[in-house]
């Protein structure tokens, strides 16, 4: 479980990046894990078809919070286009940590709540 | 069986635990600790057997055939319902209907008797205590009849406020009490002996949840003089897929059918049919005759190590458990301390999530659950997202509840103390 919980994780989960909100956000979108809580909401600020500023809020466990805070270094700054082809595997291979079956809804909601709130994409990841 | 010579005081849980094969595996390679057992018990090798014995010799369908086979089907099934009626002191076996679990038997009820006797301006009362499978049935019968449903509050300690109870039956309308005998998720056991004697004198009947008492502590129906009780057989130590409810005999007479079909009939004709008698009348289809003989083996099982022995065994374990716990930094201990209690800890850590937490122990061998433990409005009136619940049962020790603190102590290494 060392492997899980790894110093990195550990460290966007206690003092996660770009977490808060922004004032009239052009972009905001918030969604639940049902079976376990975990709440995620992003708020995003776009110029020039880039994401100029990104933040999250929420509540849930390390898994989640701190894929959100590396989700969101991942992204600032970069094209919206590029954005929307972020995949399931590249979160994962992102936090670098063995995610079991039981705990990949924590890790990647997230990155659900970007894709509904960015693209409307809201049957993702169950199409992939 | 192994444990005839058992007095109902010294039983040895490490014999009990030789009857579990499951037990003898790693978990993670670990020792495995399973401490789960208020979602799903494991099975003794006794009831292994005896659903495998069924189906080697003694298989096919109940109440049909007048071959050796379905003769010897049909009475290993009726002796099922006789030794589920002894369980629980059934006046009459008839009254034991076999279901697949405690929702179905909730849901026969509440769609069965709810829709014949429930109208307009009744109340239904349920407690905060209570599992999902014991408000959603009692939601959508409500909406569809016009009731209203009541719900009686918990102390801080999570007992039920009884004097809201007697507040809510003075109204008047209270027609059925739907209320657990343990709650699931805090392991308060709750009054239900008085809470009979109380909505009796108000007109009301009450619907026990006992999917959690069953298996824990003698429950006998007419003792506690309840008008329905619901139990599963997965959680006392037998198979999946099978549950009882029963039901007072006047009450399940009048009460219509829940499903129809094969089974539960007396004649068909074209454009009618009338109903079999109890139990058959709420048994539509072939029946789990294999896990209805499962769930009696187990029952058998359980009253042969005795109630009595079983529930010292767990109360010793708790109070071990929550001595030990108790004295880890950050830790928030839910449920009430006394003799109300079941063997049901749900527990917190600061700065760590129960998600968290659950994936920790399970890295240590230890399985509990983690989550709102289909009790939301419960989590919601506790102020909680959800927690972390380790349970016990006859297969547990004290080495399993050493397991669980040390790995809650490496809980507490990863995240409790850095936090900044």
């Amino acid at each position: 479980m060392a492997d899980l919980y790894r110093e990195n994780i550990l460290e966007h989960y206690q003092n996660p990046s770009n977490f808060g909100t922004i004032d009239a956000p052009d972009i905001t979108y918030e969604d639940t894990n049902p079976l376990c809580g975990d709440r995620i909401r992003i708020d995003l600020r776009i110029a020039d078809g880039k994401i100029a500023e990104i933040k999250f809020s929420g509540r849930g466990c390390a898994i989640s919070q701190a894929s959100a805070s590396i989700l969101t270094e991942l992204v600032d700054g970069e094209d919206l286009d590029a954005v929307r082809e972020l995949s399931a595997q590249d979160i994962l291979d992102e936090l670098a940590i063995p995610i079991s079956p039981a705990r990949v809804k924590c890790a990647l909601l997230g990155l659900k709540v970007l894709k509904a709130g960015a693209y409307g994409i809201t049957d993702w990841p169950e199409t992939e | 069986m192994t444990h005839q010579t058992q007095s109902q005081h010294t039983f040895d849980s490490e014999r009990v635990r030789a009857d579990f094969p499951i037990l003898g595996r790693t978990a993670r390679g670990k020792r495995l600790a399973y401490l789960d057992s208020a979602a799903s018990t494991q099975k003794p090798q006794q009831v292994i057997d005896a659903i495998n014995s069924f189906y080697s010799e003694s298989n096919a369908n109940v109440h049909r055939g007048v071959y050796e086979l379905s003769e010897r089907s049909t009475e290993l099934y009726d002796q099922a319902r006789g030794t589920i009626a002894r369980l629980i002191n059934a006046p009459d076996k008839r009254q034991c209907i076999f279901v697949r679990n405690t929702t179905e038997a909730i849901n026969l009820v509440a769609n069965s008797w709810g829709r014949e006797n429930l109208k307009a301006g009744d109340t239904i009362v349920l407690t905060m205590l209570e599992h999902h499978s014991n408000i959603v049935p009692w939601q959508v019968i409500a909406q569809q009849v016009g009731a209203k449903i009541e719900y009686v509050d918990i102390d801080d300690a999570g007992r039920l406020r009884m004097d809201q109870f007697r507040e809510i039956l003075g109204t008047g309308s209270v027609k059925v009490v739907a209320v657990t005998q343990v709650s699931n998720t805090l392991g308060t056991i709750t009054p239900l002996k008085e809470i009979t004697s109380l909505a009796h004198q108000a007109g009301a009947i009450v619907v026990a949840d006992a999917a959690q008492s069953v298996p824990h502590m003698q429950v006998d129906v007419q003792n506690l003089n309840v008008d329905f009780l619901a139990f599963s057989g997965h959680k006392m130590v037998g198979p999946m897929g099978i549950g009882v409810l029963y039901g007072r005999r006047d009450l399940l007479e009048a009460m219509p059918p829940y499903q129809t079909g094969g089974s539960m009939i007396r004649e068909v004709h074209l454009d009618h049919t009338t109903w079999a008698d109890l139990p058959e009348k709420f048994e539509a289809g072939t029946p789990s005759v294999a896990d209805a003989v499962g769930i009696a083996v187990a029952a058998d099982y359980l009253s042969e190590i005795g109630f009595a022995g079983i529930r010292e065994h767990e109360i010793t374990l708790t109070n071990y458990a929550l001595g030990q716990l108790r004295e880890i930094p950050g830790m928030t201990l839910f449920g009430p301390d006394g003799e109300d209690r079941a063997g049901v800890v749900s527990f917190l850590i600061d700065g760590a999530h129960p998600h968290d937490i659950a994936s920790i122990l399970d890295g240590e061998g230890v399985a509990v659950r983690a989550g709102h433990h289909c009790a939301q409005p419960l989590m919601r009136r506790l102020d909680v997202t959800a927690t972390a619940r380790a349970s016990f049962y006859i297969y547990n020790t004290e080495e399993d509840v050493d397991q669980l603190v040390s790995a809650v102590e490496t809980v507490n290494s990863i995240f409790g103390r850095r936090a900044s």
